[in-house]
């Protein structure tokens, strides 16, 4: 079911890209032949942005505290010039992790492993910063007839539904769900659209698609089928300069309404 | 930039580091007023805010006061988000809570027959011409993130719709508001913010 059907919203359905930084670099394979200094966050989200990208999300794999402190420097570089909203995640564990983040430009934090530790993070950071600014990122795998949420990068099982838990997080005041396919990611076999609807249908807050993008019509799917708001990728826009143009350009004539640029 | 600068009212609601950049952008100078009196000399205030209108209580008393008193004497003034929906008389989210008053009506929850919070980009349909949204097209798309929403009146510049139209912009002589974040918006943002200070000028 579209829950925007076209004479009720003129939304547009999101696409957002992901860069995976670490100490100040984009680690996954980014080959774009006209970048000057390839892998640099700030040019790829301006690149990025040119081509109509509606969102960008930094996601911070640093392994160590040191590699973490260049963290804000690649947000203040990239919120410089980047006038779209900005989510950045990975590691963010306390209030004063994301009060660093929002400090140096985010407009949102993207939150994992923490709140399913303590739940009421949300709240406190909805209370702060508005539920707008709080994103809570479920991983979740399918085990059985459920979805399995998995914390610290899909390692640690929590015994969790990721219906239940995505349902728990909005009444905590999360304002968006990030919801990744542990299954999918990487295998560019497509989104998990079941998954996707199924946390669509019980949340009124907007859930982003992610994991297993390798084609323009897994997006197709995802947006009908898996009631997606939002679909994240990173490295189906690394094999061409013109991926995110294209991509909107297929999924308008497909009859998903985008936001198209230029 | 020479001259007395635009004041951004800081009362607490929200991270306003995005609202600054945008405004650094186009290059204008925004002050930070600490108190009511401070504003006696800006040349605009731009009062921004996200989140719940009760939110919006720090800014009843003094700050209504010196805020209406710039409005009175012709100083340009911006809501963005929910400050756009201060602007009106009052909110269904905090019925004790009044707004600014200067556009008439009460601001109201989006109809549950869509997804709300309206989060995303959506279109701009103009109802007639204006000074903030110069240079822009009509039907341009803009950045949302909000659950309640200003009536359209004739007031309105651009009417966006999410389970019902409501006001994405107004603007009643130099009284603007956006209901969409410029700051966020991508370069049609970016000259909404332009248009605002040229109508400080």
């Amino acid at each position: 079911m579209n829950p925007n059907p076209s004479n009720l919203s003129n939304l547009k359905k999101r696409i957002i890209a992901c860069l995976d930084v670490r100490d100040g670099s984009v680690v996954k394979g980014v080959n774009f032949e006209g970048l000057r200094r390839a892998g640099d966050p700030a040019e790829l989200a301006t690149r990025y942005n040119v081509e109509g990208i509606d969102e960008v999300v930094i996601l911070d794999v640093a392994a160590t505290l040191e590699q973490r402190r260049a963290l804000a420097d690649t947000i203040r570089a990239v919120s410089a010039q980047l006038f779209i909203p900005l989510a950045v995640g990975g590691g963010i564990k306390t209030e004063a992790d994301a009060d660093a983040v929002i400090e140096a430009g985010a407009d949102k934090v993207s939150l994992n492993s923490a709140p399913l530790a303590d739940p009421a993070l949300l709240t406190r950071l909805a209370g702060r910063y508005g539920s707008q600014a709080v994103v809570v990122a479920i991983d979740a795998k399918r085990d059985g007839g459920r979805y399995a949420v998995f914390a610290r990068s899909g390692s640690t099982a929590t015994g969790r539904d990721a219906v239940e838990w995505a349902r728990e997080a909005e009444a905590r005041g999360a304002g968006e769900v990030l919801l990744t396919s542990i299954d999918r990611d990487g295998t560019r076999a497509g989104f998990d659209c079941e998954m996707t609807a199924a946390v669509s249908a019980a949340v009124s807050i907007p859930v982003i698609a992610s994991g297993g993008a390798g084609t323009f019509a897994h997006f197709v799917e995802v947006f009908t089928t898996g009631a997606a708001d939002a679909a994240l990728a990173a490295s189906i826009f690394h094999y061409s300069e013109h991926a995110v143009s294209d991509l909107k350009e297929y999924l308008s004539e497909a009859g998903v309404p985008v936001r198209l640029v230029g | 930039m020479a001259g007395p600068a635009i004041a951004l009212i800081d009362y607490g609601a929200g991270n306003l580091t995005s609202v600054r950049k945008g405004f650094a952008a186009i290059g204008a100078a925004l002050v930070t007023p600490h108190s009511p009196a401070d504003l006696g000399g800006v040349r605009a205030i731009v009062v921004p805010g996200v989140g719940h209108f009760q939110a919006t209580s720090p800014l009843g008393g003094e700050w209504k006061a010196a805020i209406l008193e710039a409005a009175v004497r012709g100083t340009p003034l911006l809501g963005i988000c929910l400050g756009l929906q201060w602007l009106f008389e009052s909110s269904t989210e905090a019925e004790d809570v009044a707004g600014l008053g200067l556009m008439v009506g009460r601001c109201e929850r989006l109809p549950p027959v869509v997804k709300v919070p309206h989060v995303g980009w959506n279109a701009l349909d103009f109802t007639r011409e204006s000074r903030l949204l110069g240079g822009i097209s009509d039907g341009a798309e803009v950045y949302f993130t909000h659950s309640y929403a200003a009536p359209v009146t004739a007031d309105c510049i651009a009417v966006t719709t999410h389970g019902r139209p409501f006001a994405a912009a107004v603007e009643r002589d130099h009284i603007c508001g956006v209901q969409f974040h410029p700051e966020k918006s991508g370069d049609v943002g970016l000259q909404v913010l332009r248009n605002f200070v040229t109508m400080c000028q």
